[in-house]
């Protein structure tokens, strides 16, 4: 990889150092960039099949223009600009744009229902939407009458809006013809007011899904993200010329990070897909050489590439198979300190260039240095495959109130069980009742307009609250077990971590979502979303047919396959905490219906009362339970869902003695 | 007989069929009808099966010769044109079974669609370079629009024989599209597709007709679809137009109603929302 030889002149560049973040701005980043490195590319995107580039001096030039045109439509500073819709181009700039007036960026998620976009939008007194299409226009639209503070909507994509004639509807090209002739009558007007932006002015205002309530919008300044971001710098291997691809919503912190501050401070180049349909040929076109993604990409990745190993010739599976278990093997064995032996490292060496080579290619992920899975563990078998093919995976962990960035995993350390070590100059400590504390630069400034939440989430000495519960294990790795409100305790006073054991049952390929309950009662029982696509070709494979879901949900057969799979995962946990019963759902989890929260969180009160009659039956010994699910259509539409869904007790002769002692 | 649709000057009319007829054997398919299309106007034909609707659009496109009567495109008779010349002129269509090359990919497919667009030879194309390479870039750079337009980025490289088929529907109108045309026939573009699949192909009909400013003959069961997104109907049974005007007009047509339909009139307007 012709990358690594410059690994040695760029490390200094930040080596333990804090460099802006006490001086910068995102803009004044941009701005030095378009000076220093104007034609460096800074950000691309897929446009009628072909990647459009544009370097810094571009970069900056249509920040500049879209800023001086929210300049002539009266945006002040300390207003705010929203962008929806996929990763675009222009969506980046006009967060900046706002920015470099002294105004805040508010991204939110593209698939957000009406009613979280109108918590949301007058909650932060957004005065200007930049909405990527048709669609997203139409929504708004839709809600124009209930949000006061909104004086103009921007699009980003004209199809489909000739027909559209109000004045406060105008295209990004407009906004920036205007920029443009506001520049005639007040040259120097921008860089003015980007040198009057100061490091704790507001960049973004993050709002977190939330499990219980309302969205809180966490106050991240420039401050916050650039030191946040040069923390990591200083341990991780990210430099001009990597590329990035901005495939993750707009609206999670972790994407800011990435497509906007560590772009702007090293020089990574981010490229925008052509469609949320294409990510992963775009990943394989672009080969980028970083990626984050959430454990469910991982192992959709590694499902895939068994299902393909499995429909493969005889010769071809079986060196396929080789040289997996060798990988492996191999991997196995460094991870408990052990050398490879000199066999084994000659076959690895064929193995690179008959499988391992070849497959990191076919998944777009020849050229990476660092990838990163985080958000949830990731099951040791994927993570050991990956290691073992050769990409450089590792956890990483954070939280929007942190600026995404806390805990990284050193190449040599890297350890799907731990979320790592704390970055340079943030602190972390595990309080007495288990929680876990940070403190830092990226650490935020409170909520938005919410002081109380604030005084919860800081204590006086700075700490964050994460609301993680964790400890440190002896070779200083912090290893999150769950959210601490939901640790709990089984009636003879085991405790009871709930995420802790569906994040194992979410390690089964066949299983998308687990809810599983046990506080103050006298076992463990799940509520388990079977996986559609894996189940679905399951199902096929064995020649049973199915219609939906629905009937695929309440097959015996699908039952009796995840009561295996909860076996297996009982084989890993202790005795008391084993799942004794559970049931299938007739539907996944979804964000519309309030039962996650956009990023897979579970919002466990509002699922309990949800399915208050479940856990009924759970423990009151029933074998069957009558079900009546609401479901909300994208379009915000209810329907209801009546079924009667039989629970199965898993069979396990521990579980029983353990339950009898 | 309402005819909202006709007695506009005619510069203001695309398509003009004037008194045509076809009989095939014992079967008079189509009997002396008249349909003016007014330019940037999307126009449903509605019938029963058997009315003849095919028959129609296969005799604007030149696929039969009318027995009787005249085609007027633009003021120009094109009655017995040859289907590739009329091709040429602007018109392009769908087909009520989808008509694509399946082995081929998408972009093939609309490719493909360019060939009438084409000037570059055999030999030119034979050498590539030059002509043919320069001639193949602008007709990518058209196809790349409609793949933007149909939102079918995904799906470029893929054998259209494999996909769905609500999309194969959507790979045909694309192709149509390919040819630049000014006016687009499409036969059932929404048949045997579920409401999602007809939602996005009514918008995808309403977008190139607002945007390319094509003019658009439409046939259609979907009597909601119909009702929602013409700006004019025309009704023909056994071969003969019964009725014609816009969609309310039509709705109300007690001609309609009774032949037709032969439903009651609430049942009409329940069908139509």
């Amino acid at each position: 990889m012709p990358n690594n030889q410059s690994d040695a002149m760029n490390a200094p560049q930040h080596a333990g150092a804090v460099r802006y973040a006490d001086t910068m701005t995102l803009p004044k980043l941009m701005l030095y960039n378009a000076r220093s490195i104007p034609k460096a590319p800074a950000i691309r995107e897929k446009t009628l099949g072909i990647w459009q580039t544009f370097g810094w001096a571009a970069y900056a030039e249509h920040v500049r223009d879209f800023a001086l045109g929210l300049a002539a439509l009266g945006f002040a500073r300390g207003e705010k600009v929203t962008v929806v819709g996929d990763n675009r181009p222009r969506l980046y700039w006009a967060q900046v744009a706002a920015q470099s007036l002294g105004g805040m960026a508010v991204p939110v998620y593209q698939d957000s229902i009406a009613s979280e976009l109108v918590y949301v939008l007058n909650h932060a007194e957004v005065s200007v939407i930049v909405a990527e299409d048709q669609e997203q226009v139409d929504k708004i639209l839709s809600l124009k009458e209930q949000l006061p503070t909104l004086r103009h909507i921007v699009y980003d994509d004209p199809r489909g809006m000739t027909s559209y004639s109000d004045d406060f509807l105008l295209s990004f090209e407009e906004v920036e013809k205007r920029g443009r002739e506001f520049s005639r009558q007040h040259p120097g007007y921008f860089e003015q007011e980007v040198e009057k932006g100061k490091p704790e002015d507001i960049a973004l205002l993050a709002y977190t899904s939330g499990t219980t309530g309302n969205p809180k919008g966490a106050i991240l300044t420039h401050r916050n993200l650039i030191s946040a971001s040069e923390s990591f710098l200083e341990v991780e291997n990210i430099k001009r010329g990597d590329d990035w691809l901005s495939y993750l919503p707009m609206a999670w912190v972790g994407d800011s990070i990435f497509s906007l501050v560590l772009s702007m401070i090293v020089g990574v180049t981010c490229s925008c897909p052509e469609s949320p349909e294409t990510v992963q040929r775009d990943l394989r076109e672009l080969g980028p050489t970083g990626i984050i993604a959430p454990p469910r990409i991982w192992e959709n990745m590694l499902t895939g590439l068994q299902v393909k190993a499995a429909d493969a010739s005889p010769l071809k599976r079986h060196v396929f198979n080789y040289f997996r278990s060798l990988a492996e093997a191999i991997e196995l064995g460094r991870s408990e300190g052990k050398q490879a032996s000199a066999g084994q490292r000659l076959m690895y060496r064929i193995g690179e260039f008959l499988v391992y080579g070849p497959v990191r290619d076919q998944l777009g992920l020849r050229r990476m240095r660092w990838a990163y899975t985080g958000g949830a563990p990731l099951g040791a078998d994927a993570f050991r495959f990956f290691r073992g093919f050769g990409v450089n995976l590792k956890q990483v962990y954070g939280s929007t109130e942190c600026s995404a960035l806390v805990a990284y995993q050193p190449d040599s350390e890297a350890d799907p069980n731990t979320v790592g070590r704390p970055c340079p100059r943030i602190d972390i400590k595990v309080d007495e009742r288990g929680e876990v504390l940070v403190k830092g630069g990226g650490v935020f400034n409170g909520y938005f307009k919410q002081d109380e939440a604030t005084r919860g989430a800081i204590d006086g000495e700075g700490w964050f609250h994460t609301g993680d519960a964790g400890f440190f294990d002896p070779q200083g790795h912090l290893v999150i077990i769950d959210r601490a409100k939901d640790v709990g305790k089984l009636d003879d006073g085991t405790p009871f971590a709930p995420q802790f054991i569906e994040n194992k049952l979410k390690f089964s390929p066949f299983i998308r979502e687990a809810v599983s309950f046990g506080n103050a009662k006298p076992f463990v029982t799940t509520m388990i979303a079977i996986d559609l696509n894996t189940v679905g070709n399951w199902a096929e494979r064995n020649s049973l047919p199915y219609t939906s879901f629905m009937d695929l949900a309440q097959k015996d057969e699908v039952r009796t396959l995840i009561a295996g799979e909860i076996a297996k995962c009982n084989a890993t946990l202790p005795e008391a905490t084993r799942i004794r019963r559970f049931l299938l759902l007739v539907k996944d989890l979804e964000a519309d219906d309030a039962e996650i929260t956009r990023t897979r969180k579970l919002r466990r009160g509002f699922i309990a009362e949800k399915y208050a009659p479940v856990i009924e039956a759970f423990y009151s010994g029933h074998d069957r339970v009558d079900l009546s699910t609401e479901i909300t259509y994208e379009d915000g539409r209810k329907a209801k869902i009546d079924s009667t869904v039989t629970i199965q007790n898993v069979a396990d002769s521990g579980v029983t003695q353990a339950r009898a002692a | 007989m309402s005819v909202a649709a006709q007695n506009l000057p005619e510069a203001e009319i695309q398509l003009s069929v004037r008194g045509v007829s076809k009989r095939f054997g014992g079967v008079q398919a189509v009997q002396s009808i008249d349909v003016d299309v007014p330019k940037g106007a999307i126009l449903s034909v509605i019938g029963p099966n058997g009315a003849g609707k095919t028959s129609l659009l296969n005799m604007i496109s030149g696929f039969y010769q009318p027995d009787t009567g005249t085609v007027t495109l633009e003021g120009r008779d094109v009655t017995g044109v040859r289907p590739s010349r009329i091709a040429e002129l602007g018109v392009a269509r769908t087909f009520q079974n989808i008509a694509l090359f399946r082995g081929m990919t998408v972009l093939d497919n609309l490719m493909l669609g360019r060939h009438v667009r084409m000037k570059a030879g055999l030999l030119s194309s034979f050498i590539y370079w030059g002509m043919a390479q320069r001639e193949e870039i602008k007709h990518r750079k058209h196809v790349e629009d409609i793949i933007d337009f149909l939102r079918l980025q995904d799906l470029r490289k893929q054998p259209t024989g494999a996909l769905a088929y609500g999309l194969q529907k959507r790979v045909e109108l694309g192709r149509a599209l390919a040819v630049e045309p000014k006016l687009l026939l499409l036969d059932e573009p929404m048949g045997g597709m579920n409401q999602e699949e007809k939602e996005d192909m009514a918008r995808f009909i309403l977008d190139v007709n607002e945007e390319w400013g094509v003019t658009v003959v439409l046939i259609e069961h979907d009597m909601g679809v119909v009702m929602d997104i013409s700006d004019y109907v025309v009704v023909l049974d056994q071969g003969k137009r019964i009725a014609g005007g816009t969609p309310d007009e039509v709705q109300r047509d007690p001609a309609v109603i009774t032949a037709y339909l032969g439903t009651s009139k609430a049942e009409v307007e329940s069908d139509a929302k």
